[in-house]
Order: C-alpha cells, then sequence, then structure tokens
C-alpha cells in the first residue's frame, strides 16, 4: 500500500510540475464552456433575407415591415429583378428572398387570392426548412389579423405545454453536451497519453520492475486524474448553472457521484487506448480522431439519437457519452432519481469494467 | 533544393516506418465520414406519441387515426390519465402527450370550440418546435377538414388569402447529407493536418533528434518547408479520396469548380499546419502541445458553422470567427459544391485566408529557433 501511494504521488508531481499543462487542464474547459455556452445555438437570429417586391404597396410593404422587425430576420437587400436571385445567393450573404407578385394589394382585395413566392437557399437544408417556416408563420399571423372579423367555426385549439425547457433555451440542450464532450476527452487524453508517455520515453521499463503490481500502476495512473477531472466537472456544472441558468432540479450528490463514474468510464477507455498505442501521437490520434466525432454525433448531443437510421442508433449503445447525457439531462432538467436513470448507469459502470479488464490482459509487463 | 528533398525523404520514411500512425492516417476519417454523416440529420421520423383519449368519440379516434397515418409518428402507448403520460415524458418513453379531453366532440359541436393539450419535452429546443410544428399543422389538417364536412351550410362567406409557394434552391430535397458531407471531410482534413504538425517539431525535441538537425546546415526555411509538404500533400490526398467517396457513395452535388477548391484549401492547409508548427515550436513536450492543439481545434471546429448555423452566434463570437480558418474553409467548401459559386464570389474569403497563411508561416519560421 505505502509503495502505491508512492506511485500515486509521483504521478501528481508529474502533473503539478508541469505548469502550462495544469493551466490547460484547468483553464481551457472553462474558457470553452463560456464560449461555446454563449455561442452554440441552433436559434434563428437575424437571417439575411432579400426582398424583390414587384408591386411596392401598402400591403407588402406591412408585410416586409413584420419580417424584418420580428428578430428572425435583418433585411439583406432589395431586388429589383429575378436575375439578381440567383446573384445574390451565389454571394453567400442572402438566406432567403421573398417575392411578392405584382398588384399584390389589389389581387388581395379584387379576386381574394395574393401571392408571395419564398425562395430558400437549402444548401444548408435545417436552416432553410426554419426559415422557410418561420415566414410562413408571419405571413399567416399578418392574415389572421386582417381577418379578424370573420369567426371560423368548430376550432380546435392547440393548448401547447412545453415541459422541462418552458422557454425553450438550446443552452439546455447544449451545456450538457459541452460537459459530456469536455471531460470525454480530456479524461481519455489524459490518462492515453500519460501512460503513453512513459512508454516513449523508456520510463515504462522502470515501473515494470519495480515490484507494483499492473493493477496498481494502471490505478496509479488514473487516481490523480480522477480527482482533476472531478472539479473539472463541478467547475462546468456550476458555471452552467450561475452563468447559463441551467436548474440542477435533482440532488446534486447524485449528479457528482454519476460525474465520477463517467470520469473513470472515460479515464478506463483512456487506458484501453493506451494500451493500444505505443506513443504519444498514436495514442492523440486515437483519443481524438477516433473518440471526438462520434462523442459529438452518436450522443444525442446536436443531433437527436431517434432521428437516426437504425444501425446508427444500435451503434450509438456502445458510445459512453450517450449514456451520460441521457443521465445529466435526467437529473438537472427531470429532476429524477437513481429509479429512473439504474439502466444508464448500470451501463456506464459495465464499459468501465470492461475496458479496465481488457487492458488488464493486454498490459504487457515485458518489453518487446 | 537537395536539402529539402533530403528532410522530405526522411519526414516521409518516418511517418511510413509507424505501422499504428498509417491506419489511423488513412482509414479511420474515411470509416468515420461514410458510418457518421447518416448521424447528422434534424428530420424528425419518429415522434413517440402518447395518447390520451377521454372523449373516446368518433370524432377524437378520428383525430388519432390522423397520426397514427402519419409516418412521422409512432404512437406508443394509450392511457386515460395525465399522470401515466407525464410519467411517459419523464422516463423517456414519448417526446409528445396528446390529451383529448371528455366531450370533446360536444364542446365543439356546441360551443365551436374545443382545447387539445399538447405536453413536450422540451429539453431539445429545437426538436421541441418542430415536434410543435408538425403537431399544429396536423390538427389544423384535420381542423379544416371537420368545419368542410360539418359546415355545408355557411360556406356562403369566402375570405380572401395570401397564397404563399415555397421552393428550396440548391437542395430542394433537403438531403442533409449533401450538406454535412463537405463539413465533416473539412472537420477530418484538419484535424489530422493540425496534430500532425503541431506533434512533429515538439516530438523531436523530446526525444532529442532536434540536435542533431539544428547542428546541420539545414536553414530555417528549408526546414519549415521540409516539415510543411509532407503533411500537406497527405492532408490534400485525404480532401481529394474524401471528395471522391462523398461523390460516388453518397451523391454530394458538384456544381461549382473543383479545380478552384482545390486552390482554396492548398491555401488553406498552410494555415493549419503553420498554425500546428507554431504550436510545436512554442512547446516543450507533445503533452502541452497536444493540449493547446485541442483547445484552439475544439474552437475552431465548434464555431465554424459545421454543425450550428454561424448566423445563430451572437455578434462577438462571429467576430472571433475573423480568426477561425476552419470558418473560412467550411462556407468556402459549401458555396462553391453546391451552389457553383464563382472565383468572383469567393474572392473576399480567399484573400482573407491568403493573408492568414503569409502571417502563420511567417510568425512559425520566425519563432523556429535553432538553438535550444
Amino acid at each position: 500500500m505505502k509503495r502505491f501511494l508512492g506511485f500515486v504521488k509521483k504521478e501528481f508531481f508529474h502533473i503539478f510540475r508541469d505548469y502550462r499543462t495544469m493551466i490547460v487542464l484547468f483553464g481551457l474547459p472553462v474558457i470553452q464552456v463560456l464560449i461555446f455556452g454563449y455561442a452554440i445555438n441552433t436559434d434563428l437570429k437575424d437571417a439575411h433575407v432579400a426582398i424583390l417586391d414587384n408591386s411596392k404597396d401598402q400591403m407588402t410593404r406591412q408585410i416586409t415591415q413584420k419580417i424584418v422587425s420580428s428578430g428572425y430576420f435583418m433585411l439583406g437587400e432589395n431586388l429589383n429583378s429575378t436575375a439578381d436571385i440567383e446573384k445574390s445567393f451565389r454571394s453567400g450573404k442572402i438566406k432567403e428572398v421573398i417575392i411578392f407578385k405584382e398588384n399584390f394589394a389589389r389581387d388581395y382585395l379584387k379576386d381574394g387570392k395574393a401571392k408571395i413566392q419564398l425562395i430558400a437557399d437549402a444548401s444548408d437544408p435545417n436552416n432553410a426548412n426554419l426559415i422557410v417556416n418561420y415566414t410562413l408563420a408571419i405571413i399567416n399571423n399578418y392574415q389572421m389579423s386582417l381577418m379578424k372579423e370573420f369567426k371560423i367555426p368548430f376550432q380546435i385549439t392547440p393548448e401547447v405545454r412545453m415541459r422541462y425547457n418552458p422557454e425553450l433555451k438550446s443552452v439546455f440542450m447544449f451545456v450538457p453536451g459541452i460537459i459530456t464532450i469536455l471531460l470525454m476527452l480530456v479524461c481519455a487524453m489524459m490518462t492515453s497519453i500519460s501512460i503513453a508517455r512513459e512508454k516513449e520515453m523508456g520510463t515504462m521499463e522502470i515501473l515494470l520492475v519495480s515490484p507494483l503490481k499492473p493493477l496498481q500502476i494502471l490505478a496509479g495512473k488514473v487516481i490523480p486524474y480522477v480527482l482533476l477531472s472531478f472539479v473539472n466537472a463541478i467547475t462546468i456544472i456550476l458555471m452552467g448553472k450561475w452563468v447559463f441558468g441551467m436548474p440542477v432540479t435533482g440532488s446534486y450528490l447524485l449528479l457528482l457521484g454519476v460525474s465520477i463514474l463517467f470520469i473513470i468510464t472515460a479515464l478506463s477507455l483512456g487506458i484501453f487506448i493506451s494500451t493500444v498505442a505505443n506513443n504519444q501521437m498514436t495514442a492523440m490520434f486515437i483519443s481524438l480522431v477516433g473518440l471526438f466525432l462520434p462523442t459529438i454525433l452518436l450522443s444525442g448531443f446536436i443531433f437527436p439519437i431517434e432521428n437516426m437510421p437504425v444501425p446508427l442508433q444500435i451503434l450509438s449503445y456502445i458510445v459512453p457519452a450517450k449514456w451520460f447525457i441521457i443521465v445529466i439531462k435526467s437529473i438537472m432538467l427531470k429532476g429524477l432519481g437513481v429509479t429512473y436513470i439504474w439502466k444508464e448507469l448500470c451501463v456506464l459502470f459495465g464499459m468501465a469494467v470492461f475496458f479496465i479488464l481488457i487492458s488488464m490482459r493486454k498490459f504487457k509487463i515485458r518489453l518487446e | 533544393m537537395r536539402t529539402i528533398l533530403f528532410i522530405l525523404r526522411k519526414e516521409f520514411l518516418q511517418i511510413k516506418r509507424n505501422k499504428a500512425m498509417l491506419p489511423i492516417i488513412f482509414i479511420m476519417p474515411f470509416i468515420q465520414l461514410i458510418i457518421l454523416v447518416h448521424a447528422a440529420t434534424f428530420e424528425m421520423k419518429h415522434i413517440r406519441l402518447h395518447v390520451i383519449d377521454k372523449d373516446m368519440s368518433s370524432v377524437s379516434r378520428e383525430l388519432i387515426s390522423k397520426f397514427s397515418g402519419s409516418p412521422f409518428y409512432d404512437i406508443t402507448s394509450y392511457s386515460f390519465s395525465d399522470k401515466e403520460g407525464e410519467e411517459d415524458l419523464r422516463s423517456n418513453k414519448a417526446d409528445i402527450v396528446l390529451v383529448i379531453p371528455e366531450h370533446f366532440e360536444k364542446k365543439l359541436r356546441k360551443e365551436n370550440s374545443c382545447e387539445v393539450q399538447l405536453i413536450i419535452n422540451s429539453i431539445n429546443a429545437a426538436s421541441a418546435g418542430l415536434i410543435n410544428a408538425y403537431t399544429s399543422s396536423i390538427l389544423l389538417d384535420y381542423n379544416v377538414n371537420l368545419v368542410a364536412k360539418w359546415s355545408v351550410m355557411n360556406s356562403s362567406v369566402q375570405a380572401s388569402t395570401i397564397e404563399t409557394t415555397y421552393s428550396y434552391w440548391y437542395n430542394p430535397e433537403l438531403n442533409y447529407k449533401n450538406y454535412m458531407v463537405p463539413g465533416i471531410l473539412v472537420l477530418l482534413v484538419t484535424i489530422i493536418g493540425m496534430v500532425l504538425s503541431s506533434l512533429n517539431v515538439v516530438r523531436e525535441k523530446e526525444i532529442g533528434t532536434i540536435e542533431q538537425i539544428n547542428i546541420t546546415p539545414i536553414r530555417k526555411y528549408q526546414f519549415i518547408i521540409g516539415k510543411l509538404v509532407p503533411f500537406w500533400i497527405i492532408a490534400m490526398f485525404e480532401l481529394a479520396f474524401g471528395l471522391t467517396i462523398g461523390k460516388l457513395l453518397f451523391g454530394i452535388p458538384i456544381i461549382g469548380n473543383v479545380a478552384l477548391l482545390f486552390l482554396f484549401a492548398s491555401v488553406y492547409l498552410l494555415v493549419i499546419l503553420s498554425i500546428g508548427l507554431l504550436i510545436s515550436t512554442l512547446n516543450n513536450t507533445q503533452q502541452q502541445a497536444m493540449f493547446i492543439t485541442w483547445f484552439f481545434m475544439m474552437i475552431f471546429i465548434m464555431m465554424s458553422g459545421l454543425f450550428t448555423p454561424v448566423e445563430s452566434m451572437p455578434e462577438w463570437a462571429q467576430k472571433i470567427n475573423i480568426i477561425n480558418p476552419v470558418a473560412y474553409f467550411i462556407k468556402t467548401m459549401r458555396m462553391v459544391l453546391l451552389k457553383g459559386s464563382g472565383f468572383g464570389d469567393i474572392s473576399g474569403l480567399f484573400a482573407s485566408i491568403c493573408t492568414y497563411a503569409v502571417i502563420m508561416i511567417s510568425f512559425a519560421t520566425w519563432r523556429y529557433r535553432k538553438v535550444s
């Protein structure tokens, strides 16, 4: 035991003496959470639209006014002819063109029908979809205000309640995701690199000839990082609460507990990577190239897993981040207790055990 | 010139001999491209609906059949109490609960209007908005039919309507892959280029071989060129290969001029690689270099507009993007590939990236010291 403690102490010295890495480990996640928390969202805001008004009457001006003043859109430019549409899209500044047909107001009042055409730049399909739907809603609204006097019979009115996130803030989606991806990458990278480093520098040999058992070496490597990552996790959760107004409706104790579990899972994945990689560069590539995209894309961080094709949904089961995101959303936003999330916790725990067992088997106590 | 060739040969040999790295550089990115592109979609296909029908009338049943007939909804369960619906939302078995109140039909006929309740799990604000829009449009559709059926008598008054038609240019079927393939490709090329270059010099420092290079008559610029070119070739190759996969496998449109794209890419890669080299010369251990690289890369990628639109970011964040090379490249890539933008359209972006390249290369060269 004393030997083991000595080893852990050595690891701590390693980390604390390299002050640059220390700054990186504690400072950078904080900066990233700040930047991402404010900057990353999918809300529609100030999309530039171009207006091609062939009618230029009272009504078209009112509609344009409504659209531009909605906060979702901004008037990019006024076009004069259909020929300009292509050009303004190509310049990349305009997301939508709104075309009013000639004699708009006259048609509306006389024939009871007036035409608007919307053209969206669908090279970003999701955004185009949003933009068109928002524009339609604004035009519909305008129309409703015109025909208030008509009473529509037999009306089914939906009463919508947004549960858990009534103001539809996208922060609620992104803060848990950012916590997850930061913990995952930092933990996996740190451990895999620190073990690969010993191999590359040749100091692994010294550890191997020492009376420490493989399990002790691995545990000693991981323990300091569990503590470091735990501090990181707490910082990020508190920042989510104080800076971004993420509520923690569930129990803090449970939240911290599951964070530790996830940290251990991520660290054991890091150990596993280090048994495969012989030098730091390989370790870095596996943990970065191999984990970055799957953690972002298959975890439900940005894209909902339910929308994916079935094979990918199945593949997402092996992504630890997916389970952790479910768990922290349940605790922070829904206020659920262990009874609701024990399955996810079991999966995370199982993954950690799996990685540790494999790494122990693959851990070579001899040099080639 | 001969000196540079020797350095190049050394670098390529080193890359070739590192057996573990080759598959990671050349195979893993493409597997990811092929698999993960399918994951990036906001399109809702299986909205899980929990129905609470307290009316059990023909009207309420008809309304529910509209949902069961829609390809967007899976009705996961029926119940009669609000509690069960809430429970399903909480345990993540349903995305939306539809509550049809008692005496729904009666009220609708007598009082001319009746409310139905939609309870939506809105943790993901974007999908909650979409679910709401889909559901409301189904309700509205049904409502219009109902009105037409029931009110045969008073159809004398016809309201004027504004008829809005819409079309999606450049991607009429709203195929999300067209959008994501170019973006993910940029990301993979960037990660590989930046990590390779940022770990390179610092690795020589850590192992001690930098001393051997320092005592040779190799000039600074020769050294930098020798370090940049191999990674540049690898990254350009990956880009070309990735584009071919995108074209053949996903059928992404290549409307614009590919040569223009590669011209831009070649300058872009110089920026990325010299940022990597700069990080490499500034740090003493690979570990430090790695975390710094990781930090910048995360910020560059997350803010580049790859996953979330740049326009949704606040003003200051868009300003930060001025120094974000990835944002420039992703924008250009999408403009040229999907919209066929020509040199005139991207000249501004091109000028910026060229300036950026000049600054970064001179900075990296200046920072590299031949003394330790």
